[in-house]
């Protein structure tokens, strides 16, 4: 139990795919420009990079190495093609504010890497909880930068007013400039944040 | 005429796909430390982008759609585009030694890449007659060359420049990109 719950937390902080990996950002960026549609695109992946990880940890031994990025790709584009036909059902206007980004969940370097690094090479269950782990990691990260967007660029959160009528929000935020912005400024945050972690360690060490 | 022409500077200017569609990041990011590498790179995702998105326009209309097999979209242009590079690679390593010495790397790092697949799935969303996605496609890949060059000129200076010891590296690079973004948002009521 322990080391299930070890491989299910790495992924929310020691190895965020978002912060830590940096792998991934085009979705982080480009669909964060409210709380709802960053959840929807965290969800899908974390639904995705789970049920790939369980498909590629079962059929570990029948898949030949030299073909196994394809057959990856081939699964991958599959359970993609699930969740459009579900949202595009379900959630049509979600499926709209999506858009493209819903398809290019294919492409996304970390639910490649997981199946590759992880799930090929471990049994079933620990690969479902690899999944899980880094999906909700993901999942955090775009609440995180959604909730900051919208809050400033628009003054809510999930289309709740926080600032009353009087706050002018800051359209920058909601516009692509204000994305790139704040990630700069979110990854330098990060480095002082594991620098300082670091230096702790040393010093507890030699203590 | 004018509708090509403004297809094609809305993909190059108006609608970059690095700096409003965040597409590529991760070449973007990747590449832009040197100017000659960005110059190729440019030009090898502005050829597969083109090529891809012919032969995308070409299943998509002659075997999805008649067949009723359009929600297979995004399975069939996956497959089709990665195992298409990875032929280009082989056909150039074995016919022009010289340009694969140049350009191959490249080709592998954007054989399953976003902006080599979105190109021809937005294509195809907008319904685009194959005149129409050829221009689209090549205008799309130029913006990219556009983006990743002036990203890469500013870089270059950014060596020169004194910055906070936390955003050295990756985290001054993507306030730049912002501030990139800033300029090209003046496009926008271009069309």
């Amino acid at each position: 139990m322990k080391e299930l719950w070890k491989i299910f937390s790495k992924g929310l902080f020691d190895e965020n795919p978002i912060f830590v990996l940096a792998l991934s950002l085009c979705p982080a960026l480009a669909v964060t420009t409210s709380v709802i549609n960053g959840l929807t695109m965290g969800l899908t992946v974390l639904f995705v990079i789970t049920a790939n990880n369980v498909v590629v940890s079962i059929t570990r031994k029948w898949v030949n190495d030299k073909v196994r990025v394809p057959v990856y790709i081939t699964s991958i584009a599959t359970i993609v093609t699930v969740v459009q036909l579900v949202l595009q059902a379900f959630a049509p206007s979600l499926y709209k504010a999506l858009g493209v980004y819903l398809s290019l969940v294919v492409v996304f370097a970390i639910i490649l890497a997981r199946a590759e690094v992880f799930a090929s090479k471990n049994k079933v269950i620990p690969s479902f909880f690899d999944g899980l782990g880094m999906g909700c990691g993901f999942t955090i990260a775009m609440l995180i930068i959604s909730a900051i967007r919208e809050i400033i660029g628009n003054g809510t959160i999930l289309g709740i007013s926080v600032f009353g009528s009087g706050y002018n929000p800051a359209l920058i935020m909601i516009l692509p400039p204000g994305a790139f912005i704040l990630i700069g400024y979110m990854m330098g945050a990060i480095k002082i944040y594991t620098k300082r972690k670091e230096s702790k360690q040393v010093k507890g060490s030699e203590s | 005429m004018q509708e090509y022409l403004t297809l094609f500077i809305g993909s190059v200017v108006v609608n970059n796909f690095v700096l409003t569609k965040f597409l590529g990041l991760c070449i973007f990011f990747g590449v832009s430390k040197s100017l000659n590498a960005s110059l190729g790179m440019g030009m090898a995702v502005t050829s597969v982008i083109t090529l891809s998105s012919m032969l995308a326009w070409v299943v998509y209309n002659f075997v999805l759609l008649p067949y009723g097999l359009t929600f297979l979209t995004t399975i069939v242009f996956v497959i089709l585009i990665a195992s298409f590079v990875q032929l280009l690679e082989l056909i150039i390593k074995k016919h022009a030694p010289a340009l694969y010495n140049m350009w191959g790397i490249y080709l592998v790092l954007i054989a399953t890449n976003c902006i080599v697949l979105s190109v021809p799935l937005l294509s195809v969303e907008s319904n685009y007659s194959f005149s129409m996605s050829i221009v689209y496609a090549i205008g799309s890949g130029m913006g990219f060359a556009l983006a990743l060059v002036l990203m890469a000129s500013l870089r270059e200076k950014l060596v020169h420049a004194d910055v906070p010891k936390a955003l050295e590296g990756t985290g001054i690079a993507f306030i730049l990109a912002g501030m990139l973004s800033l300029a090209f948002l003046g496009f926008s009521g271009m069309i």
